[in-house]
């Protein structure tokens, strides 16, 4: 009985500590940084498919083509981010480079810190890496090589990444490969989408904004360019085609509500 | 009994030399410094977000020796950069990775780097501190990730102790790790070849090697430009395209048909010493160089603009001269300073 318990306690243990189980809370940024002049903002990126939320791996998904996938690996960079009031003030986030990868629940969701009070009604940001950071050596966190985010052979970030299969797919393991990058010419793929909000993010002393957006990976593959995946299913370089992909996601990302708390 | 005491500490002392590796500069390298020699130009790469000191250059070195940058710990950077022939691979045409993978192109002579504007024959990469990640995660060469790289030292107690003398912490990222290879490598300075000598006045030059020089500066100093001796740029010099290779060149990196078979000019300094030559290595002497330019140039839509006429005219006694002229920028100093070899 007793070792049944003692059991019964360790499974206990094992479970509690599995990463599923493990709700991220809602970060919260040091005190120091709520003052009488700023806040916070939290930002929070949800991955869809359409009408339905994207599982890895095991989840059917038709694109706007009639072709079925499947998702894989989905990553991209949510950078430079601005905030603007209804009167015209921005405040622009320093060091703003966040990773969302949609295997790692912790990276869909950080907090935007000395954010001036006032009532927000859009936010800008590039998807993608800038120039600069594209071009001037070793870089850490968001932007360290080590995240697989960093072409080695052409210098360069993928500013995002769709990897999956599909059975329409002409390549022989049925994979679809989307590497999308190229940080300057004719082929720049960084695109800097507004998302305006209906209601106004209010940040102050008392209060802080969460802005919750998605995400919808049909964007990809549907306007202006309608991608079939058995003729273009393997981006890898900077490329027009890249481009195309860009300019398809450039509006991939809606604002779904504004909860101020 | 006492034997019984004597085979049983025995262990303990080679635990002990195990857990807490000494780690001793053995070659002075407080010397090491920033250096724009007199008259060059100003360096693409300085040092300002990468301050140079001597545990840096202690943690570069050892990394640049380090065979666990790759996937089967076999390999490291001076594999195929070997100091004797200025970090070249001496008599390799191809380089050799991995489970006895060839690469495409012939390791290049490694010197003088901070005035690079990008590195790799077809310019692939932009910036000295991502350098090594290309041949790090390229599978026919080292064949390994950097998150892979960045595990393997932080699991090793030698590297712990380098990255905090280094940085003052001993958590390793791949940031500082490339941080400390470009100060290594950055200051892998050649300047005190007979040439550079000739120039500051301390030396002068043979009269065959002063026509060389004319010669040179006629025929070859508009792209292998002075005192560089490349100009970093991407040139079609009239190579017939490997079949067996199918190497675009500088199209590979910039997608673009009017790039294709483009090389980087590469540097002439210790040119003798970097044997065989091009970006494949095709060449294993520079009189055959030479005689590339002179009767072998192959037309093609991309062949450069100042090798359109076919041909590089040279006469045996030019190219005697000529090669009297190359073998002086051959840098002892620098192929011998112990500061740059494998401490291990």
């Amino acid at each position: 009985m007793s070792r049944f318990n003692f059991v019964a306690f360790l499974f206990t243990l094992l479970i509690s500590c599995k990463k599923e189980d493990i709700k991220p809370s809602e970060p919260l940024p040091p005190l120091s940084l709520v003052n009488d002049t700023s806040g916070y903002i939290v930002l929070s990126f949800k991955n869809v498919v359409g009408n339905q939320d994207m599982v890895l791996s095991t989840q059917n998904y038709v694109n706007q083509n009639l072709d079925t996938f499947k998702v894989d690996i989905y990553k991209y960079y949510v950078t430079n981010i601005e905030f603007k009031t209804a009167d015209g003030n921005v405040y622009k986030e320093m060091e703003s480079y966040h990773l969302i990868n949609q295997a790692e629940t912790a990276s869909h969701t950080f907090t935007v810190n000395g954010v001036p009070k006032g009532n927000y009604t859009s936010v800008t940001f590039l998807i993608g890496v800038d120039r600069d950071r594209n071009t001037s050596g070793a870089q850490t966190g968001a932007l360290d090589p080590a995240n697989g985010m960093f072409w080695t052979w052409s210098s360069g970030y993928i500013m995002s990444k769709l990897e999956g299969t599909s059975p329409q797919s002409s390549d022989l393991g049925k994979k679809i490969i989307y590497h999308i990058a190229g940080f300057s010419g004719v082929n720049n793929v960084l695109r800097s989408p507004t998302l305006t909000f209906t209601t106004s993010a209010i940040v102050s002393k008392t209060q802080h904004s969460k802005i919750n957006i998605n995400c919808d990976v049909l964007e990809w593959f549907k306007a202006p360019n309608l991608i079939s995946f058995s003729t273009l299913n393997n981006v890898a370089t900077v490329s027009p085609t890249a481009k195309q992909i860009a300019d398809n996601y450039v509006d991939m990302f809606k604002v779904t509500s504004i909860e101020n708390h | 009994m006492k034997r019984q005491l004597f085979i049983f500490s025995l262990p303990f002392f080679f635990i002990s030399c195990s857990v807490d590796p000494e780690i001793k500069p053995i070659i002075p390298v407080d010397n090491v410094k920033e250096i724009i020699p007199q008259g060059w130009p100003t360096p693409f790469y300085n040092f300002s977000n990468n301050p140079i000191t001597p545990e840096k250059f202690i943690l570069g070195r050892s990394l640049f020796y380090e065979t666990m940058l790759s996937s089967d710990n076999t390999i490291s950077c001076g594999s195929c950069h070997q100091q004797f022939v200025a970090f070249a691979n001496a008599d390799h045409d191809l380089s050799h990775g991995v489970n006895g993978l060839l690469g495409l192109r012939n390791s290049p002579a490694l010197q003088n780097l901070n005035w690079n504007t990008s590195f790799m024959h077809d310019g692939g990469v932009n910036h000295i501190e991502v350098l090594p990640a290309a041949p790090i995660t390229n599978p026919v060469e080292m064949n390994e990730s950097i998150i892979n790289v960045v595990n393997k030292l932080s699991q090793s107690g030698k590297y712990r102790e380098l990255f905090k003398k280094a940085y003052g912490d001993e958590s390793v990222d791949s940031k500082k790790m490339f941080k400390a290879i470009a100060v290594f490598m950055g200051t892998m300075y050649s300047y005190n070849s007979k040439y550079d000598k000739v120039k500051r006045g301390e030396d002068s030059f043979t009269t065959s090697e002063q026509s060389g020089y004319n010669i040179f500066i006629q025929k070859c100093a508009s792209c292998h430009k002075e005192p560089l001796f490349s100009d970093f740029e991407f040139r079609n010099n009239g190579l017939m395209p490997s079949t067996a290779l199918r190497d675009s060149g500088r199209a590979h990196i910039t997608q673009d048909l009017s790039d294709l078979y483009k090389f980087k000019t590469p540097t002439l300094r210790n040119i003798e010493k970097t044997a065989p030559y091009m970006h494949d290595g095709r060449m294993t002497s520079l009189n055959q160089v030479l005689e590339h330019y002179n009767s072998g140039i192959v037309s093609s839509p991309t062949l450069d603009p100042v090798l359109q006429s076919g041909s590089i005219a040279l006469s045996l006694q030019e190219k005697t001269d000529l090669l009297a002229f190359l073998r002086t920028l051959t840098d002892e100093t620098f192929l011998t300073d112990k500061r740059f070899a494998d401490p291990n």
